[in-house]
């Protein structure tokens, strides 16, 4: 093993010379395209909603499958049926997928040549099941096992080799908030993220409706003019699509429960989430689902619901998350690990099954946010290295494309 | 001692109370390496507010080590800051 290092004092150790000397290293698949997995899935993706047991009876009966619980793909249109095909290809993408076993109705609006062809040309090992060709279900879900379980034979044997963190991208996501998040989780996950970054890997902070009130200091933050004008764009085009629904993201804000638990402002309500991605340089402003195009710190565009949102990062290549929870939530990936962080010690005890590291040690002065950074950089490498955060030793599989109209 | 507030941000002059307070509770809160002492104006409830110097009126009341709104009053050292002696700067939406 490597990675052999102590929690230091602050965030200033990182300056220091010893870190420079310790090569901050991990074990990962490199894949065809030179992109580093840290899991050796094999994707089982129905291309709609229509091939979706198909994908689950051939899961449950080869090792190492993981199928993806795609409720879309039928019936969308324009920029929405874009989406849903960028992000089932991101997915295939990511390099935590050795191979994809693309499972096909036969008439689905998302098309097999759309998805299989465009993975196959990256050099993804990629096989199709066409369910109105093979004879249905039963067919189907037999020449799919046969054929995953030949793709199994072909991947499992893949040996992980020594990377840099460089090769990390960190999803970070934030939900079921509570006052502790903003002032734990959150400026603790902000460490790690940091840390990751210096080290010359990747991060991605989505949810865009947490950005509202804030999204004047996210765009200072913006590498460019231009950049700061896209944060601008996607908050005001977020907060257009709930006028759709007469719904309103912004008057309202904080919320009466907000205020009674102390937010005064809408400005403090979203700076405590966005404090979670760290103090570097926003580099670029990623539709859902899209791949960043260089290192450091990202922007997503995803909504408020988690799931959705996490599915999109890792459809932009992220092999790992941080999701930092107030209330506690169990969810996972099937493709990546998750990882918990509260700053709730009550919600630690009652959510211990489900959340990884207990940040409350900040509110009580035992710990500094920089010391509960490094713990949680720590957890991410040995993650990275192949340790089971719990909601991936609990297969938490939760998985959900996020629409952006209805479907016709 | 188990601390009773935290500040976010060397630049911010609020700190977050941890634990229900009542008036007259003397706060302790580490302030980048040093350490600070407040005490309390009035009861403050947990998860909310307190001002750790003058903040005069007009002036930026900071957390996160950014503006979170205005002060509409001038704020003494341990007063609960929120809705009644802040407004956003933004965030008003339509209205």
């Amino acid at each position: 093993m490597f990675t052999m290092w102590k929690v230091g004092a602050g965030a200033a150790v990182l300056e220091s010379s010893i870190w420079e000397q310790m090569k901050m290293e991990f074990l990962g698949y490199r894949r065809v395209d030179g992109r580093v997995g840290i899991r050796n899935h094999i994707a089982i993706m129905p291309t709609s909603i229509c091939s979706s047991t198909v994908a689950f009876n051939i899961a449950a009966q080869v090792p190492g499958t993981v199928a993806l619980a795609n409720q879309q793909g039928c019936c969308q249109l324009g920029t929405d049926h874009e989406q849903t095909a960028r992000t089932l290809i991101g997915l295939g993408k990511n390099p935590n997928v050795a191979a994809v076993l693309v499972i096909s109705l036969g008439c689905d609006g998302i098309t097999v040549d759309q998805v299989a062809g465009t993975l196959a040309a990256t050099g993804k090992l990629v096989e199709v099941v066409v369910i109105q060709e093979a004879g249905g279900t039963l067919q189907a879900t037999a020449e799919g096992v046969h054929k995953a379980s030949r793709i199994a034979r072909q991947v499992a044997h893949l040996q992980r080799e020594k990377v840099g963190a460089s090769e990390l991208t960190l999803a970070i996501e934030c939900g079921g908030s509570d006052f502790t998040s903003g002032l734990a989780a959150n400026p603790a996950t902000g460490v790690a993220a940091d840390m990751l970054m210096t080290w010359g890997g990747t991060a991605m902070l989505a949810v865009t409706t947490e950005f509202i009130g804030a999204e004047h200091i996210l765009a200072r933050r913006a590498k460019t003019p231009a950049v700061g004008e896209e944060i601008l764009r996607i908050v005001g085009q977020c907060e257009e699509r709930s006028r759709l629904v007469h719904g309103d993201l912004r008057s309202g804000q904080p919320t009466p429960r907000n205020i009674s638990g102390g937010i005064t402002t809408l400005e403090e309500k979203s700076l405590g989430c966005i404090y979670r991605a760290g103090s570097k340089p926003i580099q670029g402003v990623l539709s859902y689902g899209e791949a960043p195009g260089g290192k450091g710190l990202y922007v997503m565009d995803t909504p408020g619901q988690d799931i959705e949102s996490i599915t999109g990062m890792l459809a932009g290549g992220a092999q790992v998350a941080i999701f930092t929870t107030g209330r506690g939530t169990p969810t996972g990936s099937p493709i990546a690990p998750v990882i918990k962080i509260t700053g709730n010690a009550r919600t630690y005890r009652m959510m211990e099954d489900n959340i990884d590291i207990d940040a409350s040690s900040i509110l009580s002065g035992e710990e500094t946010a920089d010391q509960v950074g490094q713990r949680i950089f720590e957890e991410i490498i040995k993650a990275a290295n192949g340790h089971l955060p719990k909601a991936e030793s609990l297969r938490h599989h939760e998985f959900g494309i996020h629409k952006i109209s209805p479907s016709f | 001692m188990k601390k009773q507030a935290v500040v976010i941000n060397a630049k911010d002059n609020v700190a977050t109370v941890v634990d229900d307070c009542p008036a007259g509770t003397i706060l302790q809160y580490s302030l980048g390496h040093s350490e600070g002492t407040v005490q309390l104006q009035q009861d403050t409830p947990m998860g909310h507010k307190c001002a750790i110097c003058e903040i005069p009126s007009g002036a930026d009341v900071i957390k996160y080590g950014e503006t979170i709104g205005r002060a509409i009053a001038k704020i003494n050292p341990g007063e609960h800051v929120h809705v009644h002696n802040v407004e956003s700067r933004r965030g008003r939406g339509g209205s």
